[in-house]
């Protein structure tokens, strides 16, 4: 038998039918919707009169336009309430469930569906979103598509996909402390680029990513995205196993589930199409000084001289200088939320930096845990209380200022430090200038007011 | 969905790299349920400015762009703003993948040229802004004065184009090997 690839055993078993000429139809395990993405999906259906084939397989989510203050559906401005409003009753109509504004399991569609057990190893999941990629965390083979896609999905439960290639991404050595996900996935993208992971599923290796928390590693395949690839993968091990143990959608017969999705690691002598090695221990902090995630620098590394035109329309956007390092440049807001850092772990990480500090005058720091699951819990440990004695603001979950749709957003011209993904020209408001960092960098910066490396501030190492 | 076949037009120029779907379709404008609306947030920031060739396409059908054009988001409003705004195909030297997946579905043709014909297109834009190019999706050529580039394109997506048939129908129609792949698995 041929050695295969983590990816090669998830999308060999999930093939329903194969044709010379024609795409695979590859069966979808776990379908993800929220508000935005799907609305022309379901009239799609409606207007064929064809219902939603595999209910059960379906979980939606609100998420995207929903308000970050207190108050629900109530607040949210018309076009984003009809559009909330019209989920609720598709998913009513389709027998879908719904975790909607009232819902204690409420929050960002890749934070909820990992929390409650839903996304397991070796399952394909996808949703109208790109940062579907955030499942592979946990060896499932997961990805973004079009609402058209949606309605696919919806009507057959199967989606027209081509093979990708497989990309293997080494990180050796052991990450420095201080060196979160975020680090090493810019890492990575600057060293291959916003396109470079093009028509490949990576998949994460290494001594670096095993020592990665599940949070961690959904940090890392969430940005998979941000260098063009497909999806991004991490083998299950026992970190995977033990988050998954007692969540509520976990498999009633654990233990054979876990036999099974042992079996899922890539061969010995199994072969990518690509690989490339990092090594992890010369990682340090990073951020973004550009309008692509690409463009990130080590905290202390001057910004690079412009090399193209795209650099340079970069430099003049953003407004900052080349030669000088980010570290010291004031910054007027700083984002701690998002599908890539808003897990309880990156909450704790943020609070580390808050405790006994304060948000530094004139500067706005806004939190927003991914769901309200993380919410309890961050409460439960009394996170709120240092968020808040420091000055920051303590939001109700949601996608937030990471695009900027439900009215939180960075004024134009200002400058962010934000735990997001896209720096791109307007992503977080028009005008708004966005510097990618890790939640660390991001408190760090929120104290001082000016970009910090949280690694020299006292207490802190 | 309309069929495509060929295209005979004048072309816009966006000569950068990484255009992402948020610079196509700011999220400000995604809160339809339906596709209305999007011809007015096609690179809404770009477009603002008056000197922009984008401002004022003249109905213009053909984008002419850089590498991996429609990165970012997997918003499907991207292809369909641009379908709004008038333009059939976005000429680039390559595309981000789900952008690609999306135009295709649309009837939006997604048409990667090599670095050198490429080149030689953006320089005869150059000296003649006025410049007509033919894109023909049934030899899959691109041609314009007296060059003729291939553009590769699969031939699943080339037939549901050519014919305007989405791709669906073929999926429902397979409706007995998606049950059998159902009953396998629930018996494995
Ligand atoms: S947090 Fe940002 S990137 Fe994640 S799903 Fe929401 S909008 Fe998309």
């Amino acid at each position: 038998m041929q050695n295969k690839t983590l990816f090669d055993k998830v999308w060999d078993a999930h093939v329903v039918h194969e044709a010379p000429g024609r795409p695979t139809i590859l069966y979808i395990d776990l379908h993800l919707v929220h508000e935005v993405t799907s609305p022309q999906a379901f009239a799609g259906l409606e207007a064929r009169k064809i219902g939603v084939r595999r209910p059960e397989r379906t979980l939606a989510t609100m998420d995207h336009s929903t308000p970050t203050r207190p108050g629900g559906l109530a607040i949210v401005g018309d076009a984003g309430r009809k559009q909330l409003e019209m989920l609720a009753r598709r998913c009513a109509e389709h027998g879908i469930e719904i975790y909607d504004l009232d819902s204690p399991n409420n929050g960002i569609v890749h934070v909820v569906a990992p929390e409650q057990g839903r996304t397991h190893p070796g399952m394909t999941v996808v949703c109208g979103d790109s940062h579907t990629s955030t499942h592979g965390a946990f060896g499932a083979l997961a990805f973004g598509i079009g609402t058209t896609e949606v309605e696919h999905v919806l009507a057959t439960q199967c989606l027209l996909q081509y093979r990708p290639a497989s990309f293997e991404v080494r990180f050796d050595g052991a990450a420095r402390p201080g060196v979160t996900a975020k680090d090493l996935v810019l890492a990575l993208i600057a060293e291959i680029g916003v396109g470079g992971g093009t028509g490949h599923v990576l998949e994460y290796t290494g001594e670096a990513i095993r020592a990665l928390s599940m949070e961690g590693r959904m940090t890392l395949c969430n940005m998979s995205i941000e260098a063009g690839a497909r999806a991004g993968m991490v083998a299950p091990d026992d970190v995977t196993f033990e988050y998954l143990a007692g969540r509520p959608g976990a498999p009633r017969d654990f233990d054979a589930a876990v036999a099974r999705w042992r079996e899922l690691a890539t061969d010995e002598g199994a072969t990518f199409a690509r690989a490339i090695t990092l090594d992890a221990s010369a990682i340090t902090p990073r951020i973004t000084w550009g309008t692509t995630p690409a463009m990130n620098v080590a905290l202390d590394e001057p910004i690079p001289a412009p090399d193209s035109d795209a650099a340079r329309r970069a430099l003049e956007y953003m407004r900052l200088t080349p030669g000088k390092p980010l570290l010291g440049q004031p910054v007027d807001v700083v984002f701690i939320g998002s599908c890539t850092n808003s897990r309880l772990d990156d909450l704790r990480l943020a609070a580390s930096v808050f405790d006994g500090r304060a948000v530094k005058g004139g500067v706005r720091a806004l939190v927003v845990p991914g769901s309200r699951a993380v919410k309890r819990a961050a409460e439960a440990e009394g996170l709120d209380q240092v968020f808040t004695r420091a000055g920051a603001e303590w939001r109700e979950p949601g996608c937030s200022m990471c695009l900027a749709m439900n009215g939180d957003e960075v004024p134009p011209g200002h400058l962010a430090v934000s735990t997001s993904n896209r720096n791109f020209e307007g992503r977080q408001g028009p005008g708004s200038r966005t510097l990618l960092a890790s939640p660390l960098t991001a408190a760090a910066s929120a104290v001082t007011g000016v970009v910090t490396d949280a690694r020299t501030l006292a207490g802190l190492s | 969905m309309k069929p495509f076949l060929e295209l005979t037009s004048r072309v816009v120029p966006l000569l950068r790299d990484d255009v992402d779907t948020d610079q196509i379709i700011p999220a400000r404008y995604l809160t339809v349920t339906d596709r209305s609306g999007l011809a007015e947030g096609l690179f809404a920031a770009w477009r603002s400015d008056p000197a922009s060739p984008l401002a004022d396409p003249r109905g213009a059908q053909i984008l002419l762009a850089g590498h991996n054009f429609g990165c970012g988001s997997s918003r499907e409003h991207a292809p369909w703003a641009l379908l709004a705004g008038g333009y059939r195909c976005v000429i680039a030297r390559s595309f981000a993948d789900i952008f690609r997946q999306n135009a295709l579905r649309n009837g939006l043709l997604p048409v990667a040229l090599d670095e050198r014909p490429h080149a030689r297109l953006v320089t005869s834009l150059e000296e003649d802004p006025r410049l007509t190019v033919r894109v023909d999706l049934f030899a899959t050529t691109v041609s314009w004065r007296d060059h003729l580039a291939r553009f590769p394109i699969d031939g699943f997506a080339r037939e549901c184009l050519l014919g305007g048939v989405d791709a669906l129908g073929y999926l429902l129609a397979r409706d007995a090997e998606i049950a059998a792949f159902e009953t396998r698995r629930g018996a494995a």
